[in-house]
């Protein structure tokens, strides 16, 4: 039964409190451990489609007429425009269409990062069209930007109030410590570089707007499009069927997809707005750069007394404050923990989610404070990490749902012990030590997300619902729960998604809620589906409903019978089995978050700063597994994308214009294959027995959670340096081995007898 | 004019200046395997084979190509390459793998049996930001299954 509660919801860790209809979950989760299609290594269900290049993104949508956009982005971080002349673009033969800050609200006549959008001009081609912008007239007013983020908060210049937390008392916290350690820690500015840029198509058709798009959330973009224009948000119809990687840039339409619907507004035809690599290098989000400054004090047992954090995230000029705070109120059991974090809005392009926004910075500043803490008091950093276990949530003062982060570090502990022996393979030039950072995350997902099941005759499965698989794998999640619940084999059920005119709402590809937001709809749809298989093989079979059950593809009875699914199915004709299925509430009064450690081994050239990842094992707790296969990658996934973040990412501004400086990927350095150290990737695999029907929880984030600091802690393993700057370049590393020589002849001056 | 062959079959195409092969085979031929991802020559999705050598078609002009054979992620849809990325879980989002595959068929047509080194030296061009490094490195070395 339907029921309306006021509940909370969490993406990326921005709770909401809102009134949703959600639906009970009736059914028992499955037992752990590995079932005859869940749990077991999956091959992707689309993965030969993709392969061969026959899946067709947004990218590839090509429409009849289809026009094609080019936009005229600010030159400048800050400026003002005085006049803006689109005569002569317009008047250019090829030229179609041709629109500026009165014809559409994300064009802008004050832009305030370098990259806003300004213009823009539809015409037969993008070569064309980009041509075209040469003909916008526009005389500017350049002004002063502010891109300094301490100066930011000194004028009050923020995107959000300043956040302020408190919990017990962090100054009688740091008066009880033994020992306390102090830290500012920076990291960078980063870009998602999705190999897909950011694109859409959109055309009317009727009544209807169609948006083509590279989306992780077709029904938000459906939402912001309509409301936006004042549309009925059914006469949007949004479709992605194959996305080209988003990390958390891709929640809504963006610019281009407001630019594409005017000009298609303006000339009656298809119109695709596609960004290039350089304006997504410039204009599609970031994740921001943080300064921490950190303390933590701990008695020399190495309980900790206090944990406090000053944070300025530099979101840019739009975007949010991330929760940079979160792993210091959450991680560890502290009792005095103080945090202030700031949003400093600056002329700099607007900052968007990616992957863990705010928990790998702020997991970077933690886990390394942590290790220079566990330095001074002498204490082994694992042994640090568990006589601070935090065995309930200290934030909300709840029970977790399930947390086995214990399990977690006792299956660290093979690797960890490795450290001896990697040390011992140092030689004069390259240092070698292990580092360790522990993570949590949110994951737990939440209702509405609906999910439908046709059975057509022929005994084969589809699953109906309108979400997206932005490369994780959704599809075959989706397809091995439905084949579980079902009892078909996998190859019988297919997984129709990515088109809000055809299928049930479903959640955001976002906040690693896919699978714990999906999965149990998906399941409840099945399950719904095989009692009404299994009613009409009663009746076929003159049993009882309740001796009968469906495996492996046949309807079988509790004296031996069997009889071949198609059997029944086949009384159907033409027409269908459909089950419906909804995600059910998740546990009340409960904190459901996902846990885990990394352990990572370096090799550092101490005479060029150069450093080498050897070895990353990762050992994560989100409860069920459902494709070993699947899980495995998205980890590997995740801690590339840290290696990238850590050693060799950075988006460069001039530090007097404002300017881009990496806008191509020759300039920007994406981890390759050359650079992959050996990982190793461990799930501790239990379901959580609070959570929906399957116990299963996100997997997209916590991966890239810790890996920076558990490379930045091998590296003082090594070296004895503490980093404190991402990305470690060779100048970063060079500069910690530096300070921690000068720290250590700083007590033999001190000693040493005047000369 | 330019004729060309492109996966065994003729073709004769306009070629005006500054068309480049990956616009060419996208948006002339409709062979949308090909992915420009960075237009530039930086990422290798557009990544196809001319007389069996990996070039990036996206900074390939079409004029240059007059009498030469290409080969595209259509024209190796039955390579063993990509049974085994799907075996090895070697994809992702899939934006770079077609780049990815014909890279990896010119390397396995000089070397059957490349190492783990040979993979990764020959590979390096081929981003993927999904981070299926270690999976295709994988499925390159045990790409006859």
């Amino acid at each position: 039964m339907a029921r309306l509660i006021r509940t909370e919801k969490e993406v990326e860790g921005r709770y909401t409190e809102q009134w949703i209809v959600v639906e009970e979950d009736v059914l028992e989760q499955w037992p752990a451990g590995p079932r005859g299609i869940v749990g077991r290594a999956a091959r992707r269900v689309d993965g030969h489609e993709r392969a061969r290049g026959q899946a067709t993104y947004t990218a590839d949508i090509s429409l009849p007429g289809m026009l094609h956009a080019a936009v005229l982005r600010s030159p400048h971080a800050r400026a003002r425009v005085k006049k803006i002349d689109l005569t002569k673009a317009r008047e250019t033969p090829w030229v179609r269409g041709a629109i500026g800050p009165d014809d559409c609200h994300v064009l802008e006549r004050e832009p305030s990062f370098q990259g806003a959008p300004v213009a823009a001009v539809a015409a037969q081609s993008a070569e064309r069209a980009r041509e075209a912008l040469d003909m916008i007239e526009v005389e500017w007013e350049v002004l002063e930007p502010l891109l300094d983020p301490d100066e930011a908060v000194r004028r009050e210049s923020f995107t959000d109030e300043p956040r302020l937390y408190a919990r017990g008392d962090v100054e009688r916290g740091q008066a009880e410590a033994d020992v306390v350690v102090e830290g500012e820690y920076r990291t960078q500015t980063v870009l998602h570089n999705a190999l897909e840029t950011h694109q859409s198509v959109c055309r009317w058709e009727g009544d209807t707007l169609e948006v083509y798009t590279s989306t992780q959330y077709i029904w938000g973009i459906r939402d912001e499009v309509a409301e936006t224009l004042g549309l009925p948000p059914d006469k949007v119809r949004v479709v992605c069927h194959f996305m080209g990687g988003g990390f958390g840039a891709k929640n809504s339409p963006g610019d281009y997809t407001f630019i594409a619907i005017a000009l298609a507004g303006q000339t009656g035809a298809a119109v695709r707005c596609a960004l290039t690599r350089r304006e997504e290098n410039l204009a599609s989000g970031n994740r921001n750069s943080t300064i921490q400054r950190l303390v933590a004090g701990a008695r020399s047992d190495g309980t900790l007394t206090a944990l406090s954090g000053e944070y300025i995230n530099a979101i840019g000029w739009d975007g949010f404050s991330g929760p940079t705070y979160g792993p210091m109120e959450m991680l560890y059991d502290c009792e005095n923990v103080r945090t202030q974090t700031f949003g400093a809005k600056l002329n700099t392009p607007p900052n968007a989610a990616f992957r863990a926004p705010g928990f790998v910075e702020g997991t970077f500043g933690l886990e390394c404070v942590l290790d220079e803490l566990a330095a001074k008091l002498d204490l082994d950093p694992l042994e640090l990490r568990r006589r601070n276990y935090a065995d309930h949530d200290l934030v909300e003062g709840r029970p977790f749902s399930s947390k086995n982060l214990l399990d977690c570090y006792r299956l660290a502990e093979p690797h960890w012990a490795r450290r001896k022996e990697v040390r011992a393979r140092s030689d004069d030039v390259w240092k070698r030590g292990v580092g360790l950072a522990s993570q949590v995350w949110y994951g737990g997902g939440g209702p509405p997300s609906y999910a439908w099941i046709r059975v057509g005759s022929d005994g084969r499965a589809t699953v109906v619902t309108a979400m997206q698989d932005i490369g994780t794998g959704t599809r075959t999640a989706m397809a091995q729960i439905a084949a579980e619940e079902l009892g078909v084999p996998l190859n019988q059920v297919r997984v129709e998604l990515g088109d809000s005119a055809r299928g049930p709402f479903a959640s955001i590809s976002a906040g690693s809620s896919t699978t714990p937001s999906m999965g149990p709809a998906v399941r409840a749809a099945a399950a719904d589906a095989k009692r009404q298989l299994i009613e009409i093989a009663a009746q076929r079979y003159h049993l009882e409903e309740r001796v009968l059950e469906i495996k492996d593809g046949q309807v079988i009875s509790a004296d031996g019978g069997s009889w071949p699914l198609e059997e029944v199915t086949g009384l159907l004709e033409d027409a269908q089995i459909l089950g419906k299925g909804a995600r059910g509430p998740n546990p009340t009064g409960m904190r459901v978050l996902t846990f885990g450690i990394q352990v990572a081994e370096v090799a550092v050239d101490v005479e060029t700063g150069e450093v080498r990842v050897e070895r990353i094992a990762a050992i994560h707790d989100v409860g069920r597994i459902i494709n070993p296969l699947g899980a495995k990658s998205q980890v590997e996934g995740g801690i590339i994308q840290g290696l990238g973040h850590t050693l060799s990412e950075e988006r460069l501004l001039d530090p007097q214009s404002g300017g881009t400086l990496t806008q191509t990927l020759d300039a920007y350095k994406l981890p390759t294959i050359a650079d992959v150290p050996e990982i190793i990737s461990e799930f501790v695999d239990k379901p959580d027995e609070h959570l929906t029907n399957l116990g299963s929880k996100g997997l997209g984030e916590p991966p890239i959670i810790p890996t920076a600091a558990a490379i930045a802690n091998a590296i003082r393993d090594a070296t004895g340096a503490d980093i404190h700057s991402l990305p470690i370049t060779r100048e970063e590393m060079l500069r910690a081995l530096r300070a921690a020589e000068e720290r250590r002849r700083e007590p033999e001056r001190v000693g040493a007898p005047p000369a | 004019m330019v004729e060309l062959r492109v996966n065994g079959h003729a073709y004769e195409l306009d070629a005006p200046v500054g068309r480049t092969l990956a616009e060419a085979l996208r948006l002339d031929l409709g062979l949308t395997g090909t992915k420009v991802a960075c237009g530039e020559g930086h990422c290798g999705a557009c990544t196809v084979q001319l007389d069996g050598v990996p070039v990036l078609s996206c900074i390939t002009l079409l004029h240059t190509v007059g009498g030469r054979e290409v080969t595209t992620i259509e024209g190796l849809a039955e390579h063993p390459l990509v049974d085994a990325f799907v075996r090895a879980d070697a994809l992702q989002c899939g934006f770079c793998t077609p780049g990815q595959i014909v890279s990896a068929a010119a390397l396995v047509e000089s070397t059957p049996q490349p190492t783990s080194e040979e993979v990764r030296h020959a590979m390096s061009g081929n981003l993927c930001r999904c981070g299926a490094y270690p999976r295709i490195e994988e499925a390159v070395v045990a790409w006859r299954g």
